[in-house]
């Protein structure tokens, strides 16, 4: 067998390689996110956004934005063969799932590295409360590259693949949004962020991440099964 | 020799459709298998039960000793798999395809490097191998392929048409690096048996009547005495 680390590392660098070298993504998601911000901010006709209003605002619109990559993560590995080529090879298949996950974890972090500061120039006075929404952010992202990459490589081989991601993400998103946005609203209060429940959001993504990484770690050799 | 290759009533339907029904054969190791038949007879099937890509629905199948698909683990890296996809990305470089798979085969640093060039240079592809494949033809694409299948030196080849989109120079190259040598164990399928059946050991013969009534699937087993013979 090849060790693990090694599949890994050849999965998730092939996957980086091909995103930079394409392009296939991480445009759109950003792109995607900045429009949002821009239709929010004249939509709402408010040049401010505090509290459950602001929170909600963001992680809606970073998770819708997250949708288009998960549609994506494996297309190359069904369209081109990947899945018969890494299924063939002596590796633990649960390597496929941890280097997708990670691939999507990176795309997510350079994703909100450009769209968070662009919603707190849209939205937000300051930039006191950038670093602990980023806490909160990199936390949510753990659990949605889990659920994201486990719903992806199901849905992957349905033509209707960009109507069921949503459909069944989505509904299982619904803890970790609860999560990220409880977390957020005091951090993006009138006044400079707050703490207060903070921990306790911030236990419960924790306890998300845990369960959706360990259920894509327990289940994702049967995926792949003819 | 010992067997590479054992099947008893193999089965495999798709839905209420069989695509192999109650196939027996026995293939030992060094030996060339050709699988003939038409098109949606099952040969593809067969070959992709035999690389563990399919589970078999039912029967026993033993492939260099591990009985499938329980010990299926025991068979990957050691199979060989050419199909009717090239089983590349492509929007990475022919190099750096075969680098992605020698990685996932354990191949590391100067070895994978040396490996890659050699076969790069036997199929003919060095000059083109840092070309994205997408911009590379149908036999560019099968000749890296080719080289895919052989990179981490295994002991049985499954191939399906691997000739296919290849000129008549690739063809050499390619008889180079998965025709018959010795100890090489290969399944062969193909339409073409004028130039398959030469390297032959055993002949199976897939035949389908009518698709959906799976008594009507047929397998006959033509080994090489009695192939000699007819001929």
């Amino acid at each position: 067998m090849t060790p693990s680390r090694l599949a890994f590392a050849a999965i998730l660098g092939k996957d980086l390689r091909a995103e930079l070298r394409t392009l296939q993504s991480l445009p759109a998601m950003a792109l995607f996110a900045v429009t949002t911000f821009v239709i929010f901010r004249f939509g709402l006709d408010r040049t401010s956004l505090s509290g459950s209003l602001g929170a909600g605002v963001l992680w809606a619109t970073l998770l819708f934005a997250a949708i288009l990559g998960i549609n994506r993560l494996f297309v190359a590995e069904r369209e081109e063969g990947g899945f018969d080529a890494i299924r063939l090879a002596p590796i633990d298949r649960t390597a496929l799932f941890a280097a997708k996950a990670a691939a999507l974890l990176a795309y997510l972090l350079v994703l909100e590295a450009i769209v968070v500061p662009v919603f707190a120039i849209f939205f937000l006075g300051s930039a006191a409360a950038l670093p602990p929404v980023a806490a909160v952010v990199l936390l949510a992202d753990l659990g949605l590259a889990a659920t994201g990459t486990l719903i992806s490589s199901m849905a992957v081989n349905s033509r209707a693949r960009d109507l069921l991601v949503p459909l069944v993400l989505l509904p299982l998103a619904v803890p970790l949004s609860i999560a990220a946005t409880g977390a957020l609203e005091p951090l993006l209060a009138v006044g400079g962020p707050g703490y207060h429940r903070f921990g306790t959001w911030l236990a419960v993504l924790g306890l998300y991440d845990l369960v959706f990484l360990l259920a894509g770690y327990a289940v994702f050799d049967f995926l792949l099964e003819d | 020799m010992s067997e590479a290759i054992e099947l008893r009533g193999l089965c495999r339907d798709f839905d209420e459709r069989a695509a192999l029904h109650d196939l027996e054969l026995e293939l030992a190791g060094g030996e060339t298998l050709v699988v003939l038949g038409p098109n949606g007879a099952g040969k593809t099937t067969l070959l992709r039960i035999l690389a563990t890509l399919l589970r078999p629905s039912a029967g026993e199948v033993r492939v260099l000793g591990a009985r499938l698909p329980g010990e299926a683990w025991k068979v990957r890296g050691r199979v060989g798999f050419l199909g009717h996809d090239p089983l590349l990305y492509r929007d990475l470089s022919g190099r750096e395809n075969l680098r992605f798979q020698a990685r996932l085969h354990g191949l590391r640093g100067d070895i994978a490097e040396q490996r890659i060039g050699v076969l790069l240079d036997a199929i003919g592809m060095e000059r083109n191998a840092d070309r994205r494949v997408a911009e590379l033809s149908a036999g560019m694409r099968q000749r890296l392929a080719i080289c895919r299948c052989v990179l981490h030196e295994p002991e049985l080849l499954l191939l399906d048409e691997p000739e296919s989109h290849l000129d008549a120079e690739g063809r050499e190259a390619a008889r180079e690096l998965i025709g018959p040598a010795e100890g090489r164990t290969r399944v062969l399928v193909t339409h073409e048996p004028e130039r398959a059946l030469p390297d032959a050991d055993q002949i199976l013969r897939l035949e389908t009547r009518h698709m959906e009534r799976r008594a009507d699937k047929r397998a006959s087993l033509v080994p090489r005495a009695a192939r000699e013979a007819r001929l």
